[in-house]
């Protein structure tokens, strides 16, 4: 049973009030959620963020240096941006670098599924993180954004490789170690 | 009692009040009082004057709350007419609140009801304080977190860290959306909150990527391919400009892209207002699901003013898809919600004179907070960044800046660390002679 108390309490009236604007529609829950999140970004040896303004942490920019696998050697940013509804919602992720890859398309949209129809409150940036790293080791050409790439992934590894050494170098991707 | 009691139309209420039954609330006990607290004391904020709003302000009026008040900051379109039914055809365009507030005056003699036209991230602390009840028929999540944090911030604890109870005003938050919908009484740090259990509300529809891109089998898939993938390839209306789901030439464009797209794939129905619909993510309003789930939550107010019966403890879900189904349940209270699970804000005395580098030691060796590498920030600005790199390198210069040139007395700090499960807030309060605790 609810804990038992009165609404019968005095409450002061309007004409007693002070004038104290609270002016910001964040809550305290939403800016601390984030601020946590932020600083436990668990970036690794392959992935580096780069805040344009400190003061502004809802938008930011992640690189992802794969160590391994078919990507090795690139460098690839995701632009975040955090909606105010986070975590309700999940942030919105572009690629803005130019890649070959079955299931991120020219516009840089990124077919990931946390992202969209299975995120989860519960689920925090960094699984976002994971995520991408993943794709890069692991790209998905059942789910594809990228037809073309997705064929290609499919039926010759060969070609496939070569065409993302093409991308990677006509966008300037790679990173020299 | 004050207001004529030979009204018939009141003798339902006496009924209820005046009699003891079977259902009533352990503590609950007939007396002329508790219609008098109902007239005379009791203040309500119906915070919403939409489709929920308007049935919730009949609901109460109805009921005998006789001193409301109600805020919105929309005005009348004329798509509410057929739901939002405090409202008539020369009411188009003007303010809700106040439309729907005179509407009930008119009705219903000696109510005292009051509209506001207004923002409620506007009202100060202030104003939600003078009320005992609030009410929600809100369709942001935004605004619910913000009205469910804002109420559980003006609770108080007494000295011996105890709820101090005259603070606490229960919410009552009804939600609906096409068929389904549900109502919630929310007793601010005392039972769940909305943030407790955030992961019940319905999460926004969303398609997978590829879907919209390789396999549409909906109309909505069509809509979603023009506004996600062709609008930021083609930037019909010059680079940079975001889809805006109340500009007509903006909706008339990827209501086209998004016909061609389901001839293309043999799909029926793409519309102008679906595609509207899709863009600005609304699911289309019910009357009936709002008149349920507001009726429940203007009994859920009778009871919490009343106790002539237990409250919903503490959810209620509805839904009228295929026939009716609904269950009432509790939701738990989260011990680490982030808005009712934070501990009080903890004040820190400091000499303005400190760097921001003895303050953070200070807080390191607080046995209370057990903090190894915190972060800082205050009214969104950072001060400290333990983590990531980037962010550290672009605040450690705030390290040995002295308190008083970046922060002001009495402001809040918000502190952020690995081992804290939630967020801490921390005043800042200035004395001269502060020492350290070394
Ligand atoms: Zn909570």
């Amino acid at each position: 049973m609810l804990k038992l108390f009165s609404l019968k309490q005095k409450k002061q009236s309007a004409q007693e009030q002070t004038e104290n604007k609270t002016s910001s529609n964040k809550t305290t829950a939403a800016e601390l959620r984030l601020q946590k999140d932020i600083s436990e970004l668990d970036t690794g040896k392959t992935l580096s963020v780069y805040f344009p303004d400190k003061n502004n942490i809802v938008e930011f920019i992640v690189y992802c240096k794969p160590d391994e696998g078919i990507y090795k050697y690139g460098c690839f940013a995701f632009r975040f941006k955090i909606p105010p509804t986070y975590p309700h919602d999940p942030p919105k992720v572009k690629c803005e670098t130019k890649v070959f890859h079955p299931n991120i398309d020219e516009e840089g949209n990124v077919c990931l599924n946390i992202l969209r129809e299975d995120w989860k409150p519960i689920l925090s940036l960094n699984a976002i993180l994971y995520g991408l790293q993943y794709l890069f080791l692991e790209p998905n050409p059942d789910d594809p954004l990228n037809k073309e790439a997705a064929n290609l992934y499919r039926d010759n590894k060969a070609a496939f490789y070569a065409q993302v050494q093409r991308s990677m170098r006509e966008s300037g991707a790679y990173y020299s170690r | 009692m004050s207001q004529g009691k030979d009204e018939g139309k009141l003798e339902d209420l006496y009924l209820i009040t005046l009699r003891n039954g079977p259902f009533a609330h352990e503590s609950f006990s007939p007396s002329e009082d508790l219609l008098n607290f109902l007239w005379n004391e009791c203040k309500v904020l119906v915070v919403g004057a939409g489709g929920l709003g308007c049935e919730l302000l009949k609901d109460l009026a109805l009921s005998g709350f006789r001193n409301i008040e109600v805020i919105d900051l929309d005005v009348v379109d004329v798509t509410n007419l057929n739901r939002q039914f405090l409202f008539r055809q020369q009411d188009v365009g003007k303010p809700k609140a106040e439309v729907a507030a005179a509407f009930i005056a008119k009705r219903i003699s000696g109510i005292n009801i009051k509209g506001h036209h207004a923002n409620i991230y506007d009202q100060p602390r202030e104003f939600y304080k003078q009320f005992n009840l609030v009410v929600a028929g809100l369709d942001s999540i935004d605004a619910r977190r913000w009205l469910n944090e804002t109420l559980i911030d003006l609770v108080e604890t007494n000295d011996d860290g105890t709820i101090d109870v005259s603070t606490v005003i229960p919410l009552i938050d009804g939600g609906t959306e096409g068929f389904r919908g549900q109502a919630r009484v929310i007793i601010p740090k005392m039972s769940a909150c909305f943030e407790c259990n955030l992961d019940l509300f319905p999460p926004q529809i969303s398609y997978p990527l590829c879907t919209i891109a390789n396999t549409p089998r909906l109309p909505e898939h069509c809509i979603e391919y023009a506004s996600v993938i062709l609008w930021p390839q083609q930037q019909p209306f010059g680079a940079g400009t975001k889809v805006d789901g109340d500009n007509p030439e903006h909706v008339k464009w990827i209501f086209e892209r998004a016909q061609e797209r389901a001839n293309q794939f043999h799909i029926q129905g793409v519309t102008y207002r679906l595609s509207q619909g899709v863009i600005k993510h609304i699911i289309p309003a019910v009357a009936s699901t709002n008149a349920i789930v507001a009726a429940s939550c203007a009994n859920e107010a009778f009871k919490l003013a009343t106790y002539i019966a237990n409250p919903l403890n503490n959810y209620m879900l509805y839904n009228g898809e295929s026939g009716v189904y609904t269950y009432a349940f509790e939701t738990e209270r989260r011990e680490e919600c982030p808005a009712c699970g934070r501990a009080q804000p903890k004040k820190i005395c400091v000499s303005p004179k400190w760097t921001l580098a003895d303050l953070i030691e200070v807080l390191r060796e607080d046995t209370e907070l057990r903090v190894k590498s915190p972060s800082l920030t205050v009214s969104s600005r950072a001060l400290y960044y333990s983590s990531p790199a980037s962010l550290e390198q672009a605040t450690k210069e705030n390290l040995p800046q002295s308190l008083d040139c970046l922060l002001e007395e009495g402001c809040e700090i918000f502190l952020t660390d690995p081992a804290l499960p939630l967020g801490r807030k921390l005043q800042i309060f200035f004395h001269k002679c502060s020492k350290k605790n070394k």
